[in-house]
């Protein structure tokens, strides 16, 4: 029974897209067109590309794992780093008045540079590689973080801080277990938008930037005028920020049962 | 012991909330405030647990001033929902304060449970604060207060926003566990008929500034039933007598009308949840009790 729900359920969600999909695939043959190859020759070279490999890797080719390897560790290690030092500064920043009023101008002028318009300076200083793509990623995806976690920590209610400095819990321990868990679900916020931005800040990085990785892959198959190589790589990138977007939201409804429950309840 | 002497406390906006007020607690004792709405109350009660360093006067508890949050206090918060953390589990809520006081993980949970026990929720350690009722939830309050095993108790309003059966359990519970902890306790209400009903001793506070009004003791056997007790013609006597109390106390010349005043006003009435000078009137003269 539930079984069956399910799989209605699948089929009511993925319909359009199955629809569209032969769509495409349909117009694409008929017109024949170079520049928009049909979907089933994109994933034929999403294949040949990087799912060539032996079912143990999950069929990833040796391609896939350098070229994956690559790209996510720098936007993994970017987005922690940022997510980091942005939960760090953000809730200096909330919890001191002294330091918003201070720092605030500045990081709202940092804030509303493109980060992209940065990566030439960026590649003057640390040279093209992975320090460069890190760097990139992390000053991108910083601020959202920063943000959401100082509004997060200054809208802390007021009688949770109270009840804390009743019972005695010390600076140390209200911070990790009042004020963070209390504004956890804004800075949940601004990883999930921090995670996204970081997606799009490693293509950039890699497409200006580097002989390695996903989007350099994209760019070199453009260089060929290997289309089919060049949808694939777009096509692969929107796979992995769908996933990692998904993930994202598992590990956050965990995390946050408490924030869905407690605000279940209120309204 | 607790001594208040000469307190007074005005905002920074001018607002005077608390004119040099006099009241002095002995060990044990139950003492209800009562007074009207926006009155000082729960800024009397923020300076005690040293929330709030007041303008003048001088409070001792046992003997030391007041200045910071005392070590042995508890407060007992009004609203629950937000004063009991969402995140941890109810038995992590009661033992949170408890690390303060040297226990290792294992005595905390057991002191965590054993005070979950005595307010009647031996079962409810593993469950959020959000899964239970209100009035569930007040309870687990009410244990991490136990739990923390203070010199003095302070609650404010703590039954405003429970129902009026709920209510009556909780004022049960107040009285049983006064009689086997001992403890100080100072219960801020503006409910007439539970001022009298919990409290060995009842201060009627002015409105706004608060000042000591009346101090009447209440001349009631400790055993309290709430049928019986609320029938008897003393509990009737001075359920009367704080009434006209707090109206007069309402009504002097020059007072601040409700909902005028300043940014006291505006705590109190979030602390009470629309629960005004109207319900007041009807608990007086014995009808409905507030209910949310």
């Amino acid at each position: 029974m539930s079984a069956l729900r399910l799989g209605r359920g699948l089929i009511e969600r993925v319909w359009l897209v199955a629809v569209a999909v032969a769509a495409w695939e349909i117009v694409t043959r008929r017109v024949g067109e170079t520049y928009f190859p049909p979907p089933s020759t994109i994933v034929k070279a999403l294949r040949e590309q990087w799912f060539s490999g032996p079912a143990s890797a999950l069929f990833l080719s040796d391609k896939a794992l350098d070229d994956f390897s690559a790209s996510l560790a720098h936007l993994f290690v970017g987005w922690a780093a940022a997510g980091v030092a942005g939960v760090a500064l953000g809730a200096a920043i909330g919890r001191s008045r002294v330091l918003h009023d201070l720092l605030d101008p500045v990081l709202q002028f940092l804030r509303a540079v493109p980060p992209p318009t940065l990566v030439p300076f960026f590649i003057m200083v640390f040279h093209i590689g992975a320090t460069m793509q890190i760097v990139t990623i992390a000053f991108g995806v910083v601020w959202p973080v920063l943000l959401n976690t100082s509004d997060g920590v200054r809208g802390v209610d007021a009688l949770q801080l109270e009840t804390a400095r009743v019972f005695g819990v010390g600076r140390f321990r209200r911070l990790f277990q009042v004020i963070l868990p209390a504004a956890a679900p804004k800075i949940f916020a601004g990883l999930r938008v921090a995670l996204s931005f970081a997606l799009i800040l490693m293509v950039i990085s890699e497409l200006v930037g580097s002989t390695e990785g996903i989007g350099s892959e994209l760019i070199g198959a453009q260089r060929a005028f290997e289309l089919p190589r060049m949808w694939a790589g777009i096509v692969m990138l929107g796979i992995l920020g769908f996933l990692f977007n998904a993930l994202f939201m598992l590990l956050e409804r965990r995390l946050l049962r408490w924030h869905a429950g407690a605000k279940r309840l209120a309204g | 012991m607790l001594q208040i002497t000469g307190l007074t406390h005005s905002y920074s906006d001018g607002h005077v909330a608390i004119d040099s007020l006099d009241l002095t607690v002995a060990d044990g004792e139950l003492l209800s405030i009562v007074g009207p709405s926006g009155c000082g109350k729960s800024t009397l009660l923020r300076c005690i647990a040293g929330l709030i360093r007041p303008t003048g006067g001088r409070i001792t508890l046992n003997g030391a001033a007041v200045d910071g949050v005392p070590d042995d206090l508890a407060v007992v918060f009004q609203d629950y929902s937000r004063s009991l953390f969402p995140w941890l589990t109810v038995r992590d809520n009661v033992a949170l304060p408890l690390r303060r006081r040297g226990k290792s993980r294992a005595e905390r949970r057991a002191a965590a449970q054993e005070a979950l026990e005595s307010v009647g929720l031996p079962d409810a350690g593993r469950k959020y604060p959000w899964q239970l009722s209100g009035g569930m939830q007040q309870r687990v309050s009410i244990a991490r207060a136990l739990a923390y095993r203070p010199s003095l108790l302070l609650m404010d309003e703590p039954f405003g926003s429970v129902d009026a059966q709920t209510r009556e359990d909780l004022e049960d519970l107040v009285l049983q566990v006064h009689r086997a902890e001992k403890m100080t306790i100072l219960l801020v209400t503006h409910d007439i008929d539970e001022s009298v009903y919990v409290g060995d001793r009842v201060v009627v506070l002015n409105r706004s500034p608060a000042r000591v009004h009346a101090d009447l003791p209440v001349t009631l056997s400790a055993d309290r039933d709430q049928i019986e007790t609320r029938g008897l013609p003393e509990f009737v006597r001075l359920r009367a007598e704080v009434g006209r109390l707090v109206r007069g106390g309402a009504r002097i010349p020059g007072a601040v009308p409700a909902g005028a005043a300043g940014g006291i006003l505006k705590s109190d009435i979030r602390h009470q949840k629309g629960v005004g000078p109207d319900t007041m009137a009807d608990s007086e003269s014995g009808g409905t009790r507030p209910t949310r």
